[in-house]
């Protein structure tokens, strides 16, 4: 299969995946398997009194029941890390096993192992625990407010208290303003949902005192690493963690869970493997949900509708402890977001980080960027309005020019480039504006009938995470570029070994095609492997949007290196000088004399017999690169969703989705295109579905698909989708990334629909999820 | 405490004790090790668990092994006639029917009983067809693509 | 996700299965699974024994049978969801229960679970209850002592209560034949998560000469049982049953202690059903 770069070729990974031979984590059985069950707090908020184990012992099948004596007693240090500092903030201790409080439903306090996983669950069941429960908070501005504390080390519950942009100026700007508008909103708590849930299988080899853990995992070395230094212990040479086929991540299986280390006790305690699968409600209820902000938006401008400032204030939900990334995720990753695709001369933003009693909320597909274009998106709708000027207007008036690229937002960001304008055009023309506004129009006429709604939003995103001392100096405690190590085989086929780890990206055939695209190879030449410490050296993982732009440029680099040092072999060989040298095509020509040619087999064999070659070279045609970004990657786009909504029973129906991405250039357009689908689905359903609920004491009330929806199938149109395209500047590549698009820019492109379906009932804001009663409400007001 | 039971799986007949409370899903998973069926949820609405018992599709995590003694149970290790893939996932891997991989094998059996019924489905047909089926990752699109191809390519 | 232990007997005749029940505490009967099997799993239920009944010969399928006061569907306990909707008895005799039928859950649901199991749980979100009840029907029980009928009206007491005695089993749901310019209709809305009735409104309506003989007018999903549309439809009988007539007449729709939960409150329930009342009732009267 010859896969040029842009090329939509079929995945390579597919053949395994639809006829059921692909190894998922709960797939595996390893001899002698034993499997685990994990007892969890019911309460949210509770002290522990005390744990017997007894009966749980006793009971048939169990090999052993661990609590946090046990952790203690096998010298593991037992804490769960966070992986993101920022100045002052509060680091609570986070326990693989609660001893003395739990903080969360679902806070892990005991595990039981036994012969098989019905046994498991049964002794579970007799665990014992004594609790006194407390009062319990969820909201993530309320906790602040008198609520009782949850960690010694956080006052009022403040996690941190952080700020970025001009206060003063941005002031300034709304005492001078022509037009304000504001919004109270907030950006609901979702649950990431991987269809697969998390498991865990730990091998433990007392003679070497090494542990194996196959796990569900979007960066195996971020995970060893994290385990090394503060959950388990173990020096990282005696730790292999491989991730096998996984079921989807969206973010959740980024972060560093008590889980895997608890199942690692378990397989040390008993010198044997281990396995523990979520059952669907452990994983709702400790996978890190995303989102969750209380905010508070305003926007200035003047009299032509343009922006002159935006203030923001922020309470953001981290829940009961500090996750992985967690502290990154509403600073770092929202502040800087939030000039949107506009000149906006002055920002202002203030964030409060805050502990709940609720399962910990850290990265969720988009991460921050998804809540910044929400915010930055309703204020347009708005300002649209208040200005008269109209969704594309307003927006027209205020992207930043083409001609002011590199450009450099008020919120540290400086966007390499971009070209907003014509993605919009496209956009409209897609959806056929004109008409639906005119069909619009008849319909409010009659304000019982079925109303329409056009929603506008035009999102960036900065991704491709991203230059390591830019995330360093921001309190990033690890490094964001990438490795690549390419082997080219004497025989010239190639193996790639990547940092990056798919779960669903398609890594094995996008990577493939960019050696394939450069060393004029087919793609079954090509063999990519990823997930496995012991076979990359390192690596940082798949997320934030980063595959393409930085693992795939760290190939890209690989390959070039190869291609310098074979066309030195070459050179050596044509009796050339190196730079005489033209390789295309999988041949080697000397300049200006073609019939004297090598093709690259016969270079690479030569690589390693070494017999006639130059003395200046070592033998070997390998290349290993750590690529580290310049800055990150800029993508955006133009989204527009029409709906109908019935006011008589407030049900939203989409009607039409449009999406013009520029994700600058595409490797593979049916993966590219794949991911924005994706990625739009997830949105929608935060817009019109998903969305948790706690009651008073912070129980999760949509722990179950009985409850929390997931977009289905029947509730989703079909997308239209289009592309600009404009080339990242400073990657070898020329990608942005696109995993994270459709859900950064599709919930306010819905919301902005059905408020504009509401606009004959004066209707200026509804907070997600847009459930058929609350659009209902807002029609009887 | 086992109770005898005989199934035959994507036909071949196994004769096994099972504990009574053992579910399908689990049977097919643990002890035959066909492992290409998947458990995605708790509460019977993922389908990441579908085959088909006696020609008919269900969620092998909603019924005990033991309701499906004398049956005959097709899964995803199944559908493909020894190397030759199946319309159904023929259609799965041109359209890029699949990202993660996990709820595919359940996919494919729901898609495969629906043209089983309606070898010319509409869009809508579709999409109602294979409602007790979630995907996290494709938004659903090249799946209908995917169930397309397949009615295509059989007709 | 792991059921707790029990023991697991099946029956072959409902004789067996009487047997079985009486003999054994703490036992529950299983037909499709699709309720049981869910609770068992979040072991939320943990029979000490399950009966098997699923098969029962002679339990399933849709049969006409004539009788003195006009002919009548009989339809066996174990009769799935999908072979309901797809009768062709039912789709032209009794079409508001083949089209409930079709609006449960998804294919794989529809495969396995059946109209005893649905009813003898009756769960409020349910649509197969108010379907019965538009369609007249009654509904078949069998005990140590014999027979019985009990018309679905009676038959739904409360929050997943029933008439069922402990001891008997449902046997089968007995629909009159659609009489002749009758039309029926279900119309649901959706739970966005569950798939179960938010609301789901089962109508008959029956015209002569451009009048409305006769209508019913049942809601499934808005109270503990089904909520009972006799005053709306007691309103369009002796009308032309007009659009004006219909949406008049659900103004006297009142549901009393109307369910609620994290979707939809109580008085967002009273009201769609006011909506799809409205709605199935015009659906009915346009195909009577
Ligand atoms: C994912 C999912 C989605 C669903 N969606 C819907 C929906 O949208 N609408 C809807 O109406 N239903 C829905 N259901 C429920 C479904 O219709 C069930 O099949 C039905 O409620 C129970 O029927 P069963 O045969 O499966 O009963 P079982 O689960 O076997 O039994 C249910 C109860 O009834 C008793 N029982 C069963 N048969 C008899 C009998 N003959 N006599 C006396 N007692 C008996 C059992 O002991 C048990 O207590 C859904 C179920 C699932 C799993
Ligand atoms: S595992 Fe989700 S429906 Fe069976
Ligand atoms: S492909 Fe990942 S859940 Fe469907």
């Amino acid at each position: 299969m010859s896969g040029k770069i842009g090329s939509a070729i079929k995945r390579r990974e597919d053949p395994a995946l639809i006829t059921g031979r692909g190894r998922y984590t709960d797939d595996l059985k390893l001899p002698g398997m034993l499997h685990a069950a994990i007892v969890r707090s019911p309460h949210a908020h509770a002290r522990i009194r005390g744990i017997d184990i007894a009966a749980a012992k006793a009971s048939p099948g169990v090999h052993g029941v661990f609590t946090a004596e046990d952790v203690n007693a096998a010298g593991l240090p037992g804490m769960v890390p966070v992986g993101w500092l920022l100045p002052e903030l509060k680091t609570p201790p986070h326990p693989i096993l609660a001893s003395e409080k739990v903080n969360h439903v679902g806070d892990a306090v005991a595990v039981v192992v036994a012969d098989e996983r019905y046994q498991a669950r049964d002794a579970a069941d007799l665990v014992e625990v004594d609790y006194e429960p407390l009062p319990a908070s969820s909201n993530p501005k309320k906790t602040t407010e008198g609520a009782q504390q949850i960690h010694d080390e956080a006052p009022n519950n403040i996690a941190f208290d952080w700020e970025i942009g001009d206060r003063a100026k941005t002031d300034a700007a709304f005492a001078a303003a022509a037009h304000t508008v504001e919004v109270d909103l907030t950006n609901n708590r979702l649950i990431p949902f991987a269809i697969e849930p998390r498991a865990v299988i730990a091998d433990y080899d007392g003679d070497r005192g090494a542990i194996t853990v196959h796990m569900t995992t979007q960066n195996p070395h971020v995970h060893r690493l994290l385990m090394c230094l503060a959950s388990l212990g173990f020096p990282e040479h005696k730790v292999r963690v491989v991730a096998p086929e996984v079921g989807g991540g969206f973010g959740s299986k980024i972060h560093h869970y008590a889980d895997e280390t608890i199942v690692c006790l378990c397989s040390i305690k008993l010198g044997r493997p281990v396995k523990w699968t979520a059952t669907r409600t452990e994983t709702n209820l400790t996978d890190a949900h995303g989102r969750d902000h209380v905010t508070h938006a305003e926007l200035a401008l003047d009299e032509g509708g343009k922006i002159t400032g935006l203030r923001v204030e922020t309470w953001a939900n981290m829940g009961a402890y500090l996750s992985t990334f967690a502290p990154a995720v509403p600073t770092y990753l929202y502040g800087t977001l939030l000039s949107g695709q506009y000149d906006i001369p002055a920002i202002h933003a203030h964030v409060v980080g805050t502990f709940t009693n609720t399962c910990p909320v850290d990265a969720y597909r988009g991460a921050g960027r998804p809540e910044a274009t929400f915010v930055v998106e309703r204020l347009m709708h708005l300002a649209g309005e208040a200005t008269g000027l109209g969704p594309a207007e307003i927006r027209r008036r205020n992207f930043v020019r083409p001609d002011a690229f590199p450009y450099e937002t008020q919120v540290a960001l400086t966007y390499d480039s971009g070209n907003y304008e014509p993605a919009l055009d496209r956009a409209l023309e897609l959806v056929g504006y004109d008409a639906l506004v005119a069909e619009q129009a008849e319909r409010r006429k009659d304000r019982t009938r079925p109303q329409i709604g056009i929603g506008f939003s035009n999102f960036i995103e900065a991704c491709g995470l991203a230059p390591s001392a830019v995330v360093g100096s921001l309190g990033a405690q690890a490094g964001q570029w990438e490795s690549a190590d390419v082997r080219v085989h004497p025989t010239g086929t190639v193996t790639v070994y990547t940092g990056s780890s798919s779960h669903g990206q398609g890594h094995e055939t996008t990577f493939a095609q960019i050696v394939a695209d450069k060393l004029g190879l087919e793609v079954d030449q090509v063999e990519v492997v990823h997930g496995d410490t012991d076979k990359v050296q390192f690596g940082m993982g798949t997320y934030g949007s980063r595959s393409a732009a930085v693992g795939g440029s760290a190939i890209a680099r690989s390959v070039e290196k190869i291609v310098e040092k074979s066309k030195r072999i070459a050179a050596h060989l044509l009796e050339a000088s190196a730079e005489d040298i033209d390789f295309a095509g999988g041949k080697f020509t000397v300049k200006g004399s073609p019939e004297s040619s090598l093709g690259w087999a016969d270079v690479t064999l030569q690589a390693y017999l070494a017999h006639n070659y130059p003395d200046d070279l070592e033998p070997g045609l390998s290349a290993t690169t750590f690529y580290d970004p310049s800055n990150f990657t800029y993508p955006f786009g133009s989204h527009i969703c029409v709906v109908e909504v019935d006011p008589e029973t407030g049900n939203t129906r989409l009607l039409q989705y449009v999406a013009v991405d520029d994700v600058g250039n595409v490797i593979n357009p049916m993966i590219v295109e794949g991911q924005v689908h994706g990625g739009l689905a997830q949105g929608i359903g935060q817009a019109l579905w998903e969305g948790t609920a706690y009651d008073e004491q912070a129980q999760l009330l949509t722990g179950s698909l009985m409850d929390y929806a997931l977009p289905k199938i029947h509730n989703l149109p079909m997308y239209t989708l289009d592309r600009t395209v404009t080339p990242c500047p400073h990657n070898p590549l020329g990608v942005k990334g696109v995993g994270e698009a459709g859900a950064i820019a599709s919930p306010p492109a819905v919301v902005n629909a059905v408020l504009d379906a509401l606009q004959p009932w004066g209707v200026r804001h509804l907070d997600m999820p847009l459930h058929a009663e609350k659009v209902w409400r807002a029609t009887q007001a | 405490m086992g109770v005898p039971i005989k199934v035959q799986v994507n036909g071949k007949t196994y004769e096994r004790t099972v504990e009574p409370r053992t579910l399908l899903v689990h049977f097919l998973r643990e002890e035959l090790g066909l492992t290409g069926t998947n458990v995605g949820c708790e509460t019977s609405l993922c389908g990441a668990c579908t085959v088909m018992v006696d020609g008919k599709t269900v969620k092998s995590c909603t019924q005990l092994a033991l309701q499906a003694d004398g049956s005959s149970v097709t899964t995803i290790e199944g559908i493909a006639d020894g190397d030759r893939l199946s319309a159904v996932q023929e259609g799965f891997w041109e359209k890029h029917g699949l990202q993660c991989g996990y709820c595919t094998p359940g996919m494919i059996m729901a898609a495969t009983h629906l043209l089983s019924e309606n070898p010319k489905p509409s869009e809508a047909e579709i999409r109602a067809g294979l409602k007790g089926n979630l995907c996290r990752c494709t938004g659903y699109h090249n799946i209908v693509e995917a169930v397309k191809y397949a009615a295509a390519k059989m007709a | 996700m792991y059921p707790a232990k029990f023991d697991y007997v099946r029956a072959h005749s409902i004789e067996e299965a009487l047997q079985l029940l009486s003999q054994h505490e703490d036992a529950k009967l299983l037909a499709g699974g699709h309720s049981l099997i869910p609770m068992m799993k979040l072991r939320l239920a943990q029979p000490t024994t399950v009966i098997d009944i699923g098969r029962i010969d002679g339990l399933r399928g849709v049969r006409r049978i004539s009788g003195d006061d006009g002919d009548t569907l009989q339809i066996g306990a174990l009769t799935t969801h999908a072979e309901l909707a797809a009768s062709a008895e039912l789709r032209e005799h009794a079409p508001v229960i083949a089209e409930a039928a079709a609006a449960i859950g998804d294919a794989q649901v529809r495969h396995r679970g059946t109209i005893g199991g649905n009813i003898a749980h009756a769960d409020p979100a349910s649509d197969l209850p108010a379907a019965l009840l538009a369609a007249g029907a009654t509904v078949h029980l069998q005990g140590p002592s014999g027979t019985r009928t009990v018309p679905a009206s009676a038959f739904f007491v409360d929050l997943l209560t029933t008439d069922l005695g402990m001891d008997e089993l449902v046997t089968g749901v007995e629909v009159p034949v659609r009489g002749e310019g009758t039309g029926q209709a279900y119309l649901k809305f959706e739970h966005p998560a569950s798939g179960y009735a938010v609301v789901g409104a089962a109508a008959a309506v029956s015209m002569r000469g451009g009048e409305c003989t006769a209508a019913s007018i049942y809601l499934n999903g808005v109270c503990a049982t089904p909520l009972d549309g006799s005053a709306v439809a007691a309103k369009i009988a002796g009308t032309a049953a007009d659009d004006a007539t219909i949406n008049a007449a659900v103004a006297a729709l009142t549901a009393e202690d109307p369910l609620a939960d994290v979707y939809a409150s109580g008085e967002y329930r009273a009201h769609l059903a006011k909506v799809y009342a409205k709605r199935a009732l015009k659906a009915a009267r346009d195909r009577a």
